[in-house]
């Protein structure tokens, strides 16, 4: 296959280049400038957006031996993640720009532009794997590395995204194979520090990047019953579940202490309450895909495990679609959800689908 | 065998100067030294020194070895404006262009942004063509004010070229000291600094066959100009450090084989880029070729492609084995919106879909054959991709 390597400069989307050559492909190695005022060097625990990373990522495509280009895909981050990101908290919603950059960039405009360029398939260094049902449909499984897994963030992938990816580090049972492997095929990349933040956040403070590009006024803190109990310097960052910053003077009667609830952006209110009010019995979105062959029935309540953040621990709950949502019911409530969040849904290893969580049942009350 | 036609970013070397360079580069001594050794170096040096104003008419003494384009730029635009503004603080504005290098258009903004400079742009059309009337006239208005003026014989992306005369004449009246980058031109189209007008001129060797590292400023031998490096006083006491000799020797012997066969050269060249054009616009008719109606450079070809992106174009034409641009090399290579296209009015859209062909010394017909074969598939092939980016 002529196969397109991703290569962000890190070690994991080197050693999948390599492997994918191992594997007898003809690969290409791409960076995507994803900034167009790219730094000069790393900086913290970001992973992908300075000069020095687009060089490491060349060091590698010479060290492995294939060609090597850069391609500016900056407007299209700009538009399709960085803006969506800050228009989903101005929603009042918590987003998960990595998914929209896999939705949108990496397996959208990336993947489109390979193909029209004659490429067959897209290489990343996901840990997640592709298997074959006994019908030869495709699936997408987690990762055996289950601390590294990242089949969450690849749940938007559909069908025929799926027939056109690549994942050699599925089988990698933990990060430090790779690193070893890496080492041994002399990538410079070998000890590169992983990335966490979110690559586009220079100082990884979510709420502080946000202040220059949200206007921040101040507005009330309410209770459930909509009694004021304080101010905030503005409702936008404020996260589902965030006990720290609230500045509340007075305790609360029970002497518990309280958490924000929800944020309502449009009249600047954030509200909070007791942790149990934060549990969660059903979700619900209107922006839902199937990573692969949909399940034959999805009217009728099937059992499944959803994950509804990119390293949690997934719960057992039921799936059905009706009136054109993916609604899950969880078997035991669970803490802290938040609209904007992607809800992915699993069978066994198997990804099954994902939804974008519109709505939430609070378990011990009507609704929050 | 690949096809380079990228010779605006470098140009292979010359068998005759690689050899005369290792040559050279075997022997010792410090032009310095006052030894044998050294006087060997010294002799290497002035000679050619010698043949390098010759080929370019100009005094020996004009000639300042660096070592190459930025550095020449850098030294001409900071030295002027640092020399002139110590002596009359009111004397502060650069004009410039927006189309220019950004190794000029950089070194002026750090002066802006940093040393009190004022900037004017002269204006230009969709051409690349600059408005000398509007030049003409904010001289009448601000003449007593400008520093020094930097504009480049011919640009290196588009091919148009400039004025030159015209411009240093206008300048003359108000005594402007006026640098150009003659990079683009030199080699391609005649050049002669005596006749110029100019204060000071920069030159490179290796898009013209000679090693990257060799390069010059001219500067006239009358113009003062305040030192960026500073140190044993080498160079007119202008760029201190050891001189180059095997660098100098190179590059004269570049300059001199390139202007010997420029004339020959740019007529060949022209009936190429011609052939070129035409067989592009065959396949993309809707190509746009800049500064098409512009006085243009012989070797440079210059398309924008509405609906592709240039990255697509140089990626199947490099796997086709046909190595093009899409204009400036830059920054981790990644290929920006350029600004020069952007100086002609067009958009960013626009901007992204372009690609630059550049002859050289060793551009053969077969170049432009292959180059006309791999062409419609890659353009087809970006076309599809190009609708991807929505």
């Amino acid at each position: 296959m002529k196969v397109l390597a991703a290569m962000s400069g890190g070690v994991d989307s080197a050693v999948a280049a390599a492997r994918a050559v191992e594997a007898g492909h003809e690969v290409v190695g791409v960076h995507l400038a994803l900034s167009r005022m790219p730094g000069t060097l790393r900086t913290g625990s970001r992973g992908c957006c300075t000069v020095e990373d687009s060089m490491d990522a060349q060091r590698a495509a010479n060290k492995i031996g294939i060609p090597f280009y850069v391609w500016d895909f900056s407007e299209r981050f700009k538009q399709d993640v960085v803006d969506d990101f800050i228009s989903e908290y101005q929603a009042g919603r918590t987003p998960n720009p990595c998914m929209r950059c896999n939705e949108r960039i990496k397996f959208a405009a990336l993947l489109e532009k390979a193909l029209a360029l004659g490429f067959d398939a897209l290489c990343t260094g996901h840990y997640a794997s592709i298997e074959t049902d006994s019908k030869g449909n495709l699936e997408l499984h987690r990762s055996l590395a289950m601390a590294k897994d990242q089949s969450y963030v690849l749940g938007v992938l559909t069908k025929e995204q799926l027939e056109h990816s690549l994942f050699p580090l599925g089988k990698a049972a933990n990060k430090e194979d790779i690193r070893a492997e890496a080492k041994a095929r002399e990538l410079s990349v070998a000890q590169k520090p992983d990335s966490y933040d979110i690559c586009f956040i220079p100082e990884g403070d979510t709420r502080d990047w946000l202040s220059d590009k949200i206007e921040r006024t101040d507005g009330a803190i309410v209770d459930l019953e909509g009694n004021q109990l304080g101010t905030h310097d503005g409702a936008i960052g404020f996260t589902v579940g965030q006990r720290k910053g609230l500045n509340i003077g007075k305790p609360a009667l029970d002497g518990k202490p309280r958490y924000v609830l929800s944020i309502r952006p449009k009249d600047n209110v954030v509200v909070v309450g007791p942790d149990e009010a934060l549990l969660i019995s059903e979700l619900s979105g209107t922006k839902y895909s199937w990573c692969g062959e949909a399940p034959s029935n999805t009217t009728d309540w099937f059992d499944a495990e959803v994950q509804v953040r990119a390293h949690g621990l997934s719960h057992p709950c039921r799936v059905r679609v009706s009136e054109n949502q993916m609604v899950i019911s969880l078997t035991e409530p669970i803490r802290g959800v938040s609209p904007g969040q992607t809800a992915v849904v699993y069978l066994g290893s198997r990804v099954l689908g994902q939804a974008t969580i519109d709505k939430t049942v609070s378990a011990v009350m009507e609704q929050v | 065998m690949p096809v380079y036609l990228d010779h605006a970013a470098t140009s292979p070397i010359r068998a005759s100067v690689l050899e005369l360079y290792v040559a050279t580069l075997s022997e010792v001594g410090n032009p310095a030294s006052v030894h044998s050794f050294g006087q060997r170096s010294r002799q290497i040096l002035e000679q050619s020194r010698e043949e390098i104003a010759k080929a370019i008419n100009c005094d020996r003494n004009e000639v300042i070895f660096t070592s190459g384009g930025t550095e020449s730029d850098n030294l001409a635009v900071k030295g002027l404006y640092w020399n002139v503004n110590s002596k009359n603080p009111a004397k502060n504005v650069i004009i410039s262009a927006a189309a220019e290098h950004h190794a000029v258009l950089d070194a002026i903004n750090w002066l802006v942004d940093s040393q009190n400079a004022e900037l004017y742009l002269i204006p230009s059309d969709d051409q690349g063509v600059l408005d000398l009337a509007a030049l003409a006239n904010y001289l009448e208005q601000n003449g007593s004010r400008v520093a020094l003026m930097s504009v480049m014989w011919a640009n290196n992306e588009i091919g148009v070229i400039h004025p030159i005369l015209e411009i240093t004449k206008l300048a003359s009246g108000y005594q402007i000291p006026v640098h150009s980058d003659a990079i683009a031109a030199l080699g391609h189209i005649p050049v002669d600094f005596a006749k110029s007008g100019l204060a000071a001129m920069t030159i490179t060797g290796h898009k013209l066959g000679g090693p990257v590292g060799s390069g010059a400023l001219l500067l006239r031998r009358d113009q003062k100009l305040t030192p960026v490096n500073h140190g044993g006083g080498q160079e007119r006491n202008l760029r201190s450090g050891t001189p180059d000799a095997s660098s100098a020797a190179a590059l004269a012997l570049t300059i001199t084989e390139a202007v010997a066969e420029q004339a020959e050269l740019a007529t060949k060249h022209k009936l190429m880029t011609e052939k070129l054009i035409a067989g592009v616009k065959q396949i993309a008719p809707d190509v746009i070729v800049s500064s098409e109606k512009a006085h243009r450079l012989p070797n440079n070809a210059h398309f924008r492609f509405p609906g592709c992106l240039g990255d697509s174009l140089l990626f199947l034409l490099d796997s086709d084995g046909v190595s093009i641009s899409t204009g400036s090399a830059c920054t981790a290579g990644v290929s920006g919106p350029s600004h020069v296209v952007l100086s002609l009015g067009a958009d960013s859209d626009e901007a992204m879909g372009t690609l630059r062909i550049t002859l050289g010394h060793s551009t053969q017909e077969a170049d432009i054959e292959a180059f006309l074969k791999a062409f419609p598939k890659a353009y087809e092939g970006a076309k599809k991709a190009g609708l991807t980016r929505r």
